[in-house]
């Protein structure tokens, strides 16, 4: 399964003990600050681009999303999920283990991504 | 009677052929199969003829697409293009007795946001029938909040069905867990249930049902459409006449088939580009004095039995 980087994990796991209520993806935006790899997905006009990226474990991708429109990202098997994504909102997600990860919006689920990762 | 309902069929089909993606213009009415324009007045002032089996004409409403807290450049103001909206349904000559609402309610389904759309909503003075948009249950209850408020007596994710004065409603609903690359989609509890409930319909009843995303496919690139309606149009093809009224797409298109005639609404918030017609779908930046034009709400009449129903789109402007 897909985990944090270790610092990150602790700082998850205790916000995790402490909030139950704040949900995933506050716990994973919390695994973004100690990456050191950080890749940008944009979504705009309905579309994640770049649709597939291929990155190193390790790496976390940052998406913007700069549609007028919400949209969400959600792994196929929800093993990630982001909160619905307003304007200029931001979601990060570090990947540590290599694998195929797909993605779609929830709520367009037409728009569909993949992240690839891989040992550089 | 039989001549009507023949020729009727003719022009339909002949729409069919030559008028799927006729997009209409600011007032129209589809009575027999045929789109012509009406002025809105004329069509209410119509003198009410009586119908079979103790039905009687009425008129309902549509509204669609508010997306109450939207503020973006294609209508800073969607607060107050519902409020106007609110206000035109107040100064129709006749009451509507009741309005359905095809989703869409709030943009980004917060507490604050559903608490001002039922607030500007309860001017309306007739009964209100919702059904959700995805931008309804995008909480991270995933309808929550919409259900909270609105779900009561329904089954399921919201869906459910009533009857008024010989026409049987069904209310649907199309946004819920949605499956990576397709589109919308009803799911298969929910077109058990479907089935269940026009099981015990006479094919003479008029039906109409709504839904937020079109239940036919208008534009699969965009995802405006319902991976499995073909299941639901099985089940709604024995019955003369099918009125399907949805939204999401924020623009007047039409289909006919068969029996069944499919509608999708303006929004009252902003509209969208045409199929195609721009790299994407989303809010479409028009200059602000065309804006009123396409924005609008649809009122409906029942007039008998099997006929269709006539439907008047009324645009701002």
């Amino acid at each position: 399964m897909i985990g944090f980087p270790k610092p990150a994990r602790r700082v998850a796991l205790l916000l995790a003990l402490a909030a139950p209520a704040l949900g995933l993806g506050a716990t994973h935006a919390v695994s973004a600050a100690p990456a050191a790899r950080v890749q940008t997905v944009s979504i705009k006009m309905f579309a994640f681009t770049p649709q597939m990226l291929t990155v190193t474990p390790g790496t976390t991708v940052a998406w913007t999303n700069a549609d007028e429109d919400p949209h969400t990202v959600t792994a196929n098997d929800k093993g990630f999920h982001s909160a619905a994504l307003d304007t200029d909102d931001k979601y990060s997600f570090t990947f540590t283990k290599p694998g195929d990860y797909a993605y779609f919006c929830s709520l367009h689920p037409h728009m569909t991504g993949r992240i690839i990762v891989k040992a550089g | 009677m039989t001549d009507e309902v023949r020729e009727g069929m003719n022009r339909r089909s002949l729409l069919t052929q030559c008028a799927g993606w006729a997009g209409a213009g600011a007032l129209y009415t589809l009575t027999g199969g045929i789109a012509s324009s009406i002025s809105l007045d004329a069509a209410l002032a119509a003198t009410p003829r009586h119908g079979h089996g103790g039905t009687r004409p009425f008129t309902f409403l549509q509204i669609s697409d508010t997306h109450i807290g939207f503020d973006k450049p294609a209508n800073p103001n969607a607060r107050g293009t519902a409020i106007e909206a609110v206000e035109k349904i107040k100064a129709l000559p006749n009451k509507p007795d009741l309005i359905i609402h095809t989703g869409d309610i709030t943009h980004l389904s917060t507490d604050a946001q559903f608490d001002d759309a039922a607030q500007i909503l309860s001017g309306l003075g007739s009964p209100v029938f919702y059904v959700p948009g995805e931008h309804d249950f995008l909480d991270e209850g995933q309808g929550k909040n919409f259900l909270t408020r609105y779900g009561k007596g329904t089954l399921g994710t919201g869906w459910h069905s009533f009857d008024h004065n010989g026409v049987h409603f069904v209310a649907l609903n199309n946004v819920a867990n949605l499956k990576p690359g397709g589109m919308a989609h009803l799911g298969d509890d929910q077109l058990a249930w479907l089935r269940s409930d026009l099981a015990g319909q006479s094919a003479s009843t008029s039906i109409v049902v709504f839904g937020h995303i079109p239940l036919w496919t208008v534009y699969e690139q965009w995802g405006w459409g319902t991976d499995d309606s073909a299941q639901a149009l099985a089940l709604l093809r024995r019955f003369g006449s099918v009125t399907v009224l949805n939204g999401h797409i924020h623009q007047i298109i039409q289909k006919v088939e068969g029996n069944v005639s499919f509608h999708s609404a303006r929004s009252t918030a902003y509209p969208q580009p045409a199929p195609g017609a721009a790299p994407s779908p989303g809010p479409l930046k028009v200059p602000t004095e065309q804006l009123p034009t396409m924005l609008g709400i649809r009122t409906a009449r029942f007039m008998r039995g099997n006929e269709p129903i006539a439907l008047i789109d009324q645009s701002f402007a």
